[in-house]
């Protein structure tokens, strides 16, 4: 009962943070939805290809966008030295990686209801598995948070932690990449049925992230 | 009843020891100040004892944690006031001390009392970022009493402060032992703080010397 009250504490703390500084809004999203203009602009000839590829770009548009988001979760704990602050909080290790993946998980799913409108509407896209679509988002984005957070963390004590985000976080999501899309493929133009098995590997990866996680966190917290 | 008992405590800042063997022991309801130059060792020695920073070598125990084991449930029970604010600054004055309050397991009324305490109430829905100076020490020295601390760190409290919230570090050292409070206070204000301590130690390169309570102040200063 604790762990999930103080999840939810720091959960709060970081939700509200990017409430009142807009990044998330004004920096993040944004940047989610150039990167799939971006591609558009890239692809437009062959208007086929980019509706036969849109998983794809999704996925990498959210990929690209998680980093911003997990490098901001960590940039807050540096203001101030606020980091030995919630290490004097008295809060477990395992509540604060929880609480802060959470709040990661809560901005991609923003995120990606803005991009999948995006690329429904930019792409021209035809969705045919809603309920595939949403469990592959539901379980893609705890694994990307799950990743991110562990990551993050142990990049957070380093001075090129900017650098050091994306190369440790991208190749340790290839399962959250090759999964997504390909369900996602499933649910936009073939044969939904055909996604359930990428969905499975989606919340494996994800248990596993978060179990890696709840352990890790506090070691990696005090090392940083 | 013992609360701090350092034995030849070693502590690295990177591959410096900062601290060198310190020894040390300070008993429940001291206020010891800890007098000495700068990079002599004495935030070292705070941090080490709030359990943020690890034990190389030596054997330290603090409210009853082995720092060597267990410095994670130490920290529930210490309060330390650092050169920074460990605020955010895009939340309020009253946001950062309920995140803290809240944190430590304490009701709301634990966060109003400390907030009425440093006298910050005019400034409670004021974001973090845009307080002075001044300001964030107090919301500072305010998270660390909402704890309830059974031994409170300040480290230079007095900095950057003016004469009021001076008066507000001032009475906290006063009220320390009568709260149940253990203190280890660093300062350059050494004067200052000589008319709330009990006892004083003086820290150079890494070690901890007793300063006798008879010895004369002009002779005290000497290193």
């Amino acid at each position: 009962m604790n762990l999930l009250r103080d999840s939810l504490l720091v959960a709060g703390k970081d939700l509200r943070i990017e409430r009142r500084s807009r990044v998330a809004l004004q920096q993040i999203l944004p940047f989610g939805g150039i990167v799939l203009i971006m591609f558009g602009f890239a692809l437009d000839p062959d208007r086929g290809l980019l509706a036969r590829v849109a998983p794809g770009l999704f996925w990498t548009a959210v990929l690209l966008a998680s980093l911003l988001a997990v490098t901001r979760a960590f940039a807050i704990e540096d203001t101030n030295n606020a980091r030995d602050g919630l290490r004097m909080a008295g809060l477990d290790g395992a509540a604060i990686f929880l609480g802060k993946a959470a709040a990661i998980a809560a901005q991609l799913a923003l995120l990606e209801v803005v991009l999948g409108i995006g690329v429904v509407v930019l792409y021209d896209v035809e969705v045919r598995g809603i309920v595939l679509l949403v469990c592959t988002a539901v379980a893609a984005t705890i694994g990307l948070a799950a990743t991110g957070t562990v990551y993050g963390v142990l990049a957070s004590g380093v001075r090129a932690r900017e650098t050091l985000v994306p190369l440790l976080v991208l190749p340790a999501v290839t399962p959250v990449m090759l999964g997504g899309t390909r369900a996602f493929e499933a649910a936009l133009d073939g044969v939904p049925s055909d996604g359930w098995p990428w969905v499975q590997l989606l919340v494996a990866f994800g248990a596993l992230a978060v179990i890696a996680g709840i352990m890790a966190f506090a070691p990696l917290l005090e090392e940083g | 009843m013992r609360v701090v008992t350092l034995r030849s405590a070693v502590c690295l800042l990177g591959r410096f020891p900062a601290l060198a063997g310190a020894d040390l022991e300070v008993d429940a309801g001291e206020v010891v100040l800890l007098a000495g130059p700068n990079g002599a060792g004495k935030t070292t020695l705070l941090r080490l004892c709030a359990g943020l920073l690890p034990l190389r070598d030596g054997s330290a125990e603090v409210l009853g944690h082995d720092l060597a084991r267990d410095r994670q449930s130490l920290r529930r029970e210490v309060g330390l006031v650092g050169h920074e604010t460990f605020g955010y600054d895009d939340l309020t004055v009253a946001e950062n001390l309920t995140f803290a309050t809240r944190a430590a397991g304490r009701d709301r009324a634990a966060a109003d009392a400390a907030l009425t305490r440093v006298g910050l109430t005019r400034v409670a829905d004021v974001a973090h970022g845009r307080l002075s100076q001044g300001q964030r020490r107090r919301l500072s020295l305010a998270i660390a009493l909402a704890r309830d601390p059974r031994l409170l760190l300040l480290d230079e409290p007095h900095a950057g402060l003016d004469e009021d919230a001076r008066a507000v570090v001032d009475e906290v050292l006063t009220a320390a032992p009568a709260e149940g409070r253990t203190v280890l206070i660093a300062t350059h204000e050494v004067e200052r703080a000589r008319h709330h301590i009990t006892r004083e130690v003086r820290i150079a390169a890494g070690r901890v010397h007793e300063v006798p309570r008879s010895v004369p102040a002009a002779l005290q200063a000497a290193p």
